[in-house]
């Protein structure tokens, strides 16, 4: 199965039964899947005249207390900031996939990885995050799909599966077998009242200085939480290793190659893949910070996740990055050569 | 023995509109309706952002905020969710005309089975009075502080007219409410608009000739005579498109 | 680790994704770890094509494959383009027909086959690409009916029924020459 089409049914999957979106690639085989599917099990697959219509059409059927996503890539996830910045303002959940493309502007359809800041620090106006998961695998595409919804739900906000191009297009088996929970109670949706209670209100409006810091305050005591329960990460021979290596997505994947080739030359080095984007996985880094003798960034961008790798380690060892961008994916043998420069003694 | 009374479908909450503004009465005509109907149970409101962005407060059915100029995508994917309920969108002529043009045009297009009661008073009200698409020629606001040039900044858009083009829409017709008559003749389009919409078929858009005394720089009484003397003129009232009456004759 | 990494390369409609998503569909009957990655955007329609394929007894770290063990040329550029990236000691199909000139590599194993005149002496003209993988499948030990029968009906769909057999001979018709 191919990435996109593991995202679209694992939504399915996961009950989502309303997709919006708008053509752009290397994500359109999720609306064509959905296109397809939806239709058949009862559910609405529209395609919208915008990316910033298909992300109002998102926050409305959010407001029902539905599940429902749409898909994009860089450009047009920049046109849905906007209505995600006021899915955060109103708490409502929601998915949303990203299937990165090189930028800035136009840019180019090759995988990239240069959204990171967008996702997890500059997605649009406002103090709000969004949750942010990086899969690494078309396994992984579809059992973050799932997890997004689950924890979208739960934390009332936007979750945002952080995919690129080679991910969305690459074909590896995956076993969609789920226990879904969809259980979360929503009394605050807008479904009518049925002349039975007071009518609820969806909004992100809040004139009064005092309210609007009030909201912010009780939001980001949610984001704490959700530092706390649900950062994932994934460490690969880290136990003894010497450098550590730092990668998500598919730069993880080339990452290993290069570290198992590392390996067998003796080099004493360990992967840390942030599996969530925001929460940052803070600890592993700190540790890191301690022991290792310095950490290569690899990214397919000019050096974003880099920034945070370096707050979470406190600076205490040299970061260094390993990167191709626009579009560009970094070889193992690049990775290798900075882990074996690394090796020796560090910056060069 | 007739007692005056507030609709159920309006809120207690006392509105923030300016003396004069017709606000007030378009809401209440839109809470007249939905008692009438008895839907107030079912209806799904979504209020704008210009000045009737806080309308959630106002009406008793539950209400959606959305960002400028999104609501009729907000409806779409309300409905699309909860078809069996009634959505409307309230909303101002910038939100509409300008920021929102894409998605009005295509939810006509899509003939979406919503209600949107459209205010144009010609003015951007709740930012203080700029330029709005549908500011008349020569009508001076603080972005045409020379009266609108439309060798520069184009024409007044026509949203009925120009929304009777296409396939799409079921309902669409201009109103005003600046005297007993017009009042009387809106309440009925506005009903019409629902009850299509409670009947599926499809979408409905009433256009409200409104007013806005304070950025007009006018008593509401002038401010009323504007209304027919300026607006309606360039806006005439009158039904622009009916599928349904059109398919029975 | 075994890990055999496949690149196919040629024009867009010759079935360059297609031979590498039987491959890999194949790999993945016979239980062994897979992955299939499409060259993507203008290029599919009318330009190079390629794909990587990898099969491997241990989990695929990257999918991404820049020196394959076997390269499947089916034009010229292809060639021109991914000759040098052969591993020493890898393996690579050539389609004679569409490639006129000999690999210069003096270190790896090259098979050439005659395969779009094959595909239209055999009135197939467009399942050139499915005799080279019979041609690849025979010279890699690894033409099992079971495996490939899995796979056929994998990537081809119910619509397409009639296509299994021709499919099939022209991966036998591979295998023979």
């Amino acid at each position: 199965m191919k990435g996109n089409e593991a995202i679209a049914e694992a939504a399915i999957i996961a009950g989502c039964r309303h997709y919006f979106g708008y053509p752009i690639t290397p994500q359109t085989e999720i609306a064509a899947y959905m296109a397809k599917r939806m239709p058949k099990i009862g559910g609405c697959f529209l395609q919208a005249e915008s990316e910033i219509a298909a992300i109002n059409m998102v926050y409305g059927v959010a407001a029902t207390g539905k599940r429902v996503m749409t898909s994009s890539s860089s450009p047009g996830i920049s046109l849905k900031g906007e209505g995600i910045s006021y899915l955060a303002g109103a708490d409502l959940p929601s998915l949303i996939v990203n299937v990165q493309r090189g930028g800035p502007g136009l840019g180019g359809i090759q995988p990239s990885q240069s959204d990171y800041f967008q996702a997890t620090k500059g997605t649009a106006h406002g103090d709000f995050h969004m949750l942010v998961l990086a899969p690494a695998s078309v396994q992984e595409m579809a059992d973050l799909t799932v997890k997004g919804f689950e924890l979208a739900d739960k934390y009332r906000m936007t979750a945002m599966v952080l995919a690129d191009g080679t991910m969305g297009q690459m074909m590896e088996p995956v076993s969609l077998d789920y226990e879904v929970k969809n259980t979360v109670e929503k009394p605050w949706a807008t479904t009518g009242t049925n002349m039975e209670r007071e009518h609820n209100i969806v909004n992100s409006l809040f004139l009064s200085p005092e309210k609007l810091e009030e909201e912010n305050f009780k939001r980001y005591d949610r984001y704490k939480l959700i530092e706390e329960n649900e950062t994932m990460y994934e460490e690969y021979m880290m136990e003894d290793a010497e450098i550590c290596v730092s990668a998500f997505g598919i730069a993880s994947r080339v990452a290993k190659n290069a570290i198992n080739e590392a390996r067998e030359m003796g080099i004493k080095v360990g992967l840390i893949r942030p599996i969530t984007l925001w929460p940052f996985p803070k600890a592993p880094f700190k540790k890191a910070g301690e022991k290792v003798k310095s950490i290569i960034s690899v990214e397919l961008s000019m050096g974003q996740m880099i920034e945070d790798i370096r707050l979470a380690s406190e600076c205490k060892v040299p970061v260094t990055l390993c990167n191709r961008a626009g579009g560009m994916i970094p070889t193992p043998e690049q990775v290798l050569e900075a882990i074996i420069n690394a090796n020796n003694g560090g910056a060069k | 023995m007739v007692v005056f009374d507030k609709p159920h479908a309006l809120t207690d909450v006392s509105m923030h509109y300016c003396p004069g503004c017709t606000h007030g009465i378009i809401h209440r005509l839109v809470a007249e309706v939905i008692d009438e109907l008895g839907i107030e149970g079912k209806t799904i409101g979504i209020a704008p952002v210009g000045c009737s962005v806080m309308a959630y407060d106002y009406f008793n059915c539950d209400m959606i905020e959305a960002a400028h100029g999104r609501a009729p995508a907000v409806a779409t994917g309300v409905k699309r969710a909860l078809p069996e309920n009634v959505v409307f969108t309230y909303q101002g002529d910038g939100d509409l005309a300008s920021i929102g043009m894409a998605e009005t045009v295509h939810s006509a297009a899509r003939n979406e089975n919503i209600t949107i009661i459209f205010v144009n008073n010609a003015i951007y009200g709740m930012t203080g009075g700029q330029m709005a698409p549908t500011t008349l020629p020569e009508q001076v606001t603080q972005t045409s502080p020379y009266g609108r040039d439309v060798n520069h900044c184009g024409f007044p858009i026509k949203v009925c007219e120009m929304l009777a083009t296409l396939d799409g829409p079921e309902y669409l017709e201009r109103v005003a409410v600046n005297n007993v008559k017009n009042v009387k003749a809106a309440k009925k389009a506005i009903k019409k608009a629902f009850q299509n919409q409670v009947e599926g078929k499809g979408f409905s858009l009433i256009e409200v000739v409104s007013s806005c005394p304070t950025n007009w720089g006018m008593t509401p009484k002038k401010a009323l005579e504007w209304v027919e003397e300026k607006m309606i003129p360039y806006y005439p009232l009158g039904v622009y498109k009916d599928r349904s009456a059109k398919e029975e004759n | 680790m075994s890990a055999t990494k496949f690149l196919f390369a040629g024009f867009g409609g010759q079935g360059i994704l297609f031979s590498g998503k039987f491959l890999a569909y194949k790999g993945l009957i016979e239980d062994k770890q897979v992955s299939w990655l499409p060259s993507y955007g203008p290029e599919m329609r009318g330009g190079t094509a390629s794909c990587s394929v990898i099969l491997s007894d241990t989990p695929v770290g990257s999918p991404i494959v820049s020196n394959p063990d076997v390269l499947v040329a089916m034009n010229l550029p292809s060639l021109d383009k991914y000759e040098d990236a052969v591993v020493s000691g890898g393996t690579i199909f050539v389609d004679s027909t569409l490639i006129e000139r000999k690999v210069k590599r003096t270190d790896v194993t090259v098979h050439y086959i005659p395969a779009t005149a094959l595909a239209d002496q055999n009135g197939m003209p467009t399942l050139a690409n499915m005799i080279i993988v019979g041609k690849v499948l025979k010279e890699l030990n690894e033409f099992n009916e079971e495996g490939i029968n899995g796979a056929l009906g994998k990537v081809i769909s119910a619509r397409h029924a009639n296509m299994l057999d021709f499919n099939l001979k022209a991966l036998k018709i591979g295998s023979e020459n």
